[in-house]
């Protein structure tokens, strides 16, 4: 499994690194967190706002940072 | 009820004496303070759930059907209630452009989202009235969609950086939220707002209570007042570079109206803070080149100063 945060590096695209990361600790699991900074890669999946977040290349939520708990129940 | 609650703690429970100007400016100052909240907390909750169902990518699929003129108004309404942050300026301009979405159109969008937004019009509500909440939500729109008409115009879609059109952009389905997960979302933001705006408010309250309760001075009135035709293009020369949300103006805002500006003239300053700002031109440098990033400022900062002069006229 990976993880891929969207966000050209604002403050909320951090705040939703922090919860993936979180959020994997918790599932103690072995999952790969990327942030995907280029504009490109970000527009490649569709997303008009960010951050968003991306697992397995699939597009979970953009615009907004859900909480670790919530990215944990899509994790495990 | 607010009032009488207002007065008793005041009166009652800080002992203070009515008439004194400490305690009439701690009873006006406590007063707004309750009014001002209530009103944010209820009103962000309500535009946080409306906002849940025009999520960007659906106001890119309404907005590429559009053209001119109707479209240039549509999108000003529709930046009232898509949620938008400048950190996602980048990705929706290139997602709106992409999709066909008219320059013209996409500019009226970027102009008033972020300009004009609940809290602008919760703290314009709450401190001066309806008349001056719906006179700022409806200019506002009114300079987004000439400006956006203009750009429009002007046929400067070369302008754009050129990467732009070679972006093939991918169509994700994010999935939707159930009503309930809505529920939730909106009141976490109405939380982190409410968190992040708090200190503005109450300054800006803080700073109209003490104008009530004492006397204003006319300083700003001699350099700044009706008499000064170059007032409104100063203010918003000073405003574009400043750069803050709708809260944060607003403790300037209570301090110049106190002292005597007239209402245009603030209004504009106001728009010209939020509308424009050197962050936002660094973030739209990414988008524009630098000639379309110049028109861009300075035909907005033309509408605003157009707006704060009809203001003046006839209020």
């Amino acid at each position: 499994m990976k993880i891929e945060v969207l966000g050209m590096g604002c403050a909320n695209c951090n705040k939703l690194y922090q919860n993936v990361l979180e959020a994997v600790k918790m599932s103690g699991k072995e999952i790969e967190v990327t942030k995907v900074e280029d504009i490109k890669k970000i527009m490649g999946y569709g997303v008009l706002s960010t951050p968003a977040l991306a697992i397995d290349g699939v597009v979970k939520v953009a615009g907004k940072v859900p909480k670790a708990e919530e990215i944990h129940g899509w994790i495990k | 009820m607010l009032k009488q609650f207002a007065a008793y703690v005041v009166f009652n429970l800080f002992g203070l004496e009515p008439g004194t100007h400490l305690g009439e400016a701690m009873n006006f100052f406590i007063y707004d303070t309750v009014k001002v909240f209530l009103l944010l907390t209820v009103i962000i909750f309500f535009v946080a759930m409306i906002r849940s169902y025009f999520p960007p990518e659906r106001t890119r699929r309404i907005l590429s059907r559009e053209r001119q003129y109707l479209g240039n108004g549509l999108a000003g309404l529709l930046g009232i209630v898509t949620p938008f942050c400048s950190c996602s300026a980048v990705p929706l301009f290139i997602g709106f452009v992409e999709s066909g979405v008219p320059l013209g159109v996409t500019f009226s969008f970027l102009i008033s989202s972020p300009m004009v937004n609940e809290v602008a019009l919760v703290l314009l509500l709450g401190l001066f009235g309806l008349k001056i909440a719906l006179m700022y939500v409806g200019t506002g729109l009114l300079v987004s969609v000439i400006a956006g008409i203009a750009i429009g115009k002007l046929g400067m879609e070369k302008y754009v950086q050129d990467y732009i059109y070679q972006m093939k952009v991918g169509s994700a389905e994010i999935p939707q939220q159930k009503f309930r997960e809505k529920v939730q979302y909106a009141r976490d933001y109405t939380k982190d707002l409410l968190k992040r705006i708090w200190p503005y408010v109450l300054v800006g309250i803080g700073v109209g209570g003490f104008i009530h309760g004492y006397v204003p001075s006319d300083f700003l009135i001699k350099y700044a007042g009706p008499g000064n035709p170059f007032a409104v293009p100063v203010a918003v020369l000073i405003g574009v570079p400043l750069y803050s949300n709708a809260a944060g103006t607003i403790p300037i805002v209570q301090a110049l109206m106190g002292k005597g500006m007239p209402i245009g003239t603030v209004l504009a300053f106001m728009m010209a803070v939020t509308a424009l700002s050197f962050p936002e031109a660094v973030i739209l440098k990414n988008v524009l080149k630098m000639r379309l990033l110049l028109v861009f400022f300075g035909i907005v900062a033309v509408a605003i100063v157009g707006v704060g002069y009809l203001f003046n006229a006839i209020l």
